[in-house]
């Protein structure tokens, strides 16, 4: 490519001889790799970095109150924009709290650079003070991790980080960094590009195999697509919206893989799994071809794997590998990367004979139609108690569909998956894998850094909400105007829904009887607080919530603390033997 | 049904714990597992022997084929190969017994390496049923203490894996 030079390259050229510290090597490669944001908290270990950060203004750093927190922001910054996320942290308690943001990230599959500080090196291995062993504690839940010991590995090491956490399946990678490390110095050089020999990701698919694929898929009397956050991650959603209309076929998607096809479209026919739709759950166990996308069979989709999708040749498309037969027999795997291997399916699509049969296909759909009569997802809302699937529905509707909503794990997270349908990938930003409470609230801080004049909402829970609550600070340091809206049941729902059905109705441990008035603790954070006692209350709560554009507002929803999520496959059962309203 | 693995990967602090570490956390089976850097300094050999129904055989290669250390995997029980272990024996030699440890010693091809008025101590190779068969020739009361290295293994004919 040829360009005239930038401002920003006259500023500081690339020469080759230019001797910076660790510290200073840190950040420029940061500001090489085009990174705009940096989520942190400085400690003992860092603190050579914050000053190099201090003394330059291409990347800005974001203070949270907690290094978790700073983790599931960034992640959330790259599950919206699509770049690799990037978080900094201290050695010892900064790295051990940053860890359960880094396992979040490892389990959905979001690329992320985590650079911790660590001891000097000669103290590694001495129990020094804020010393704990980072690459080994992270070493499960990363993709891979780095101790850098020579201020000569350091750029190397962190385009090393940038292109694994980036490419193949993404994922979390840690650069743990002695402390010595970054005051040493040495000349700067960042390398354009990196090869490892050991680490060659298969992109495209083969074309064997895209071609029996989708002969398979076009000769099936009753074909099915479920699709998850492979096809987010691999920005693969034009092409895959391109082959279900094509093919005119019903699609599901994991809790992962919504907004890759829009959710207002008639041929979604909703999320499948534990807490999925009747019509999406009844169609996968009695298709006969299921077409997998970026997705991996876990437990709370498939149900008993003894009884899913039982009449079902499998095709299954994924970049990782091990991804493949991992848990169901598998016909025709497909390795590659989504998007490439969509528009080959797509290509391929085009040049077969016949596509499938008409009258066939009538009958697959009558029979969804029939199953969406069930209406699985009906709820009464009186004029009494507010129910919280009305409070996503009036959300839904009040923010035209459109807003990015991140949530926390529970109840709240089912009934945000269920009712705010999302058109468009990269609006709905969850634990999914780990199932982590306190996610929602930094992760919605990530989602607005990146995305300044969204609406951004958090939906969220009593229980979860307190997790990481004292990020309201952050909100209130770099007025973030995002929406909490907490669906307050005074319980830690899902674990009271479990109790009712499975546990004789012992409501151990799970009701919450000390909660704060969030209302008054928002307003003492220096935001907004909003609350809704009856039905007729939200939507003029969340009307002036959102007419306060740039405040942050906590709307305190008392939702009926006995609602339950249905459907609901129980643990043990098959896809098919949902509980029902 | 038992497999051995041969992995190449990277000569990197970290890199050994990392396969241990699959193998824990995943809960797959080890029996056996050597390490050491191979003619390529850069690059060391591990050989795992393990077992598991195919199913968990084909994981364990994708799984260790997706460690960003690991540049090589293959099982080598898919065709002929060689295996051989080392074992490092100190027996009691005393009196008759002295002999009678030589002569077996001997028929087992093994190598006395040190001696003292009351011990031997023996080198073996061998496939790891030989070094069983040797353990369970001699009398069990006669055993000081075993040192085995774990199978190593490479395939038959003149390719590298």
């Amino acid at each position: 490519m040829t360009s005239p030079t930038t401002t920003h390259e006259r500023l500081s050229p690339k020469t080759e001889s230019e001797t910076l510290t660790g510290a200073e090597i840190v950040v420029r490669a940061l500001r090489d790799e085009g990174v705009e944001f940096v989520f942190g908290y400085p400690g003992g270990a860092v603190l050579y970095i914050y000053d190099a950060l201090d003394k330059q203004e291409a990347v800005q750093h974001v203070l949270v109150r907690h290094e978790q927190a700073a983790v599931h922001a960034a992640d959330a910054y790259s599950r919206v924009t699509g770049k690799v996320g990037v978080a900094l942290v201290t050695s010892g308690p900064g790295a051990t709290n940053a860890v359960t943001g880094i396992a979040t990230a490892y389990m959905d599959s979001v690329p992320l650079v985590v650079i911790s500080g660590q001891v000097p090196v000669a103290l590694i291995g001495n129990d020094a003070f804020q010393e704990v062993d980072t690459v080994g504690i992270t070493r499960p839940c990363t993709k891979h991790n780095f101790l850098v010991k020579d201020v000569k590995d350091l750029a190397s090491t962190l385009k090393a980080a940038f292109y694994l956490a980036a490419t193949g399946r993404p994922g979390p990678v840690l650069v743990d960094i002695p402390k010595d490390v970054t005051a040493h110095q040495c000349v700067y050089h960042y390398p354009d590009k990196i090869s490892l020999r050991s680490y060659k990701p298969t992109v495209k698919g083969h074309p064997g195999q895209v071609r029996k694929a989708m002969q398979m898929i076009a000769s099936a009397q009753r074909p099915m697509f479920y699709t998850g956050g492979g096809v987010v991650l691999g920005n693969a959603s034009e092409e895959l919206r391109k082959l279900v209309r094509s093919l005119n076929v019903p699609i599901t998607h994991t809790l992962m893989g919504l907004g890759a096809y829009p959710a207002s479209d008639p041929q979604f026919v909703g999320m499948l799994g534990m807490h999925g739709t009747y019509e999406a759950n009844m169609a996968v166990q009695h298709c006969d071809v299921l077409v997998a996308l970026g997705a991996r069979f876990d437990d709370r989709v498939t149900g008993n794997l003894a009884k899913f999708a039982p009449h079902a040749k499998i095709v299954h498309v994924d970049v990782d590998p091990s991804s493949i037969s991992k848990n169901v027999r598998v016909d025709v795997p497909i390795v590659g990367d989504l998007q490439q291997v969509l528009t080959e399916m797509n290509q391929v699509l085009g040049e077969l004979d016949a596509l499938n049969d008409p009258h066939a296909m009538q009958a697959w759909w009558a029979q969804i139609a029939e199953w969406r009569k069930r209406d699985c997802l009906h709820y009464q809302q009186d004029d009494q108690i507010i129910k919280p699937q009305f409070v996503v529905q009036k959300l839904f509707e009040l923010t035209a569909g459109d807003a990015i909503v991140t949530s926390d794990v529970g109840q709240h997270q089912m009934w945000a998956a269920q009712f705010y349908g999302f058109d468009k990938p990269r609006r709905w930003v969850n634990s999914g894998g780990l199932g982590t409470m306190g996610f929602g609230l930094p992760a919605a801080m990530g989602a607005q850094v990146a995305e300044p004049d969204a609406t951004v909402v958090c939906i969220t829970g009593d229980g979860s909400i307190q997790m990481n609550i004292q990020e309201l600070s952050t909100c209130q340091q770099y007025k973030l105007p995002l929406k909490v809206a907490c669906l307050n049941n005074h319980y830690l729902g899902m674990v009271r829904q479990w109790q009712e059905f499975f546990y004789e109705d012992r409501y151990a441990m799970s009701y919450v009887d000390a909660l704060p008035d969030f209302v008054k603790l928002a307003e003492a954070y220096g935001h907004i607080g909003l609350r809704a006692d009856t039905p007729a209350d939200v939507e003029p709560v969340i009307r002036e919530a959102l007419r306060l554009k740039d405040r942050m507002v906590f709307m305190d929803f008392r939702v009926d603390a006995k609602e339950n999520v249905y459907p609901m496959v129980p643990v043990g059962s098959g896809l098919s033997e949902m509980i029902l309203v | 049904m038992r497999h051995i693995i041969s992995i190449l990967l990277e000569n990197e602090a970290g890199a050994l714990s990392r396969v241990a570490g699959l193998f824990s956390a995943r809960g797959y089976n080890i029996e056996a597992m050597t390490v050491a850097p191979t003619h390529d300094a850069s690059i060391s050999r591990m050989t795992v022997a393990t077992s598991g129904s195919e199913e968990i055989m084909e994981q364990v290669l994708k799984q260790l084929n997706k460690l960003i250390e690991v540049i090589r995997v293959h099982d080598l029980s898919e065709g002929p190969h060689i295996e051989r272990e080392l074992m490092l024996i100190k027996v009691h030699a005393v009196g008759p017994d002295r002999e009678e440890v030589k002569r077996l010693s001997d028929i087992f091809r093994g190598r006395i390496i040190d001696v003292t008025d009351r011990s031997y101590t023996i080198e073996l190779t061998g496939p790891g049923d030989k070094l069983d068969a040797f353990i369970h020739a001699l009398d069990p009361g006669m055993v000081i203490e075993v040192v085995r290295s774990g199978a190593s293994a490479i395939s038959r004919g003149a390719k590298a894996i």
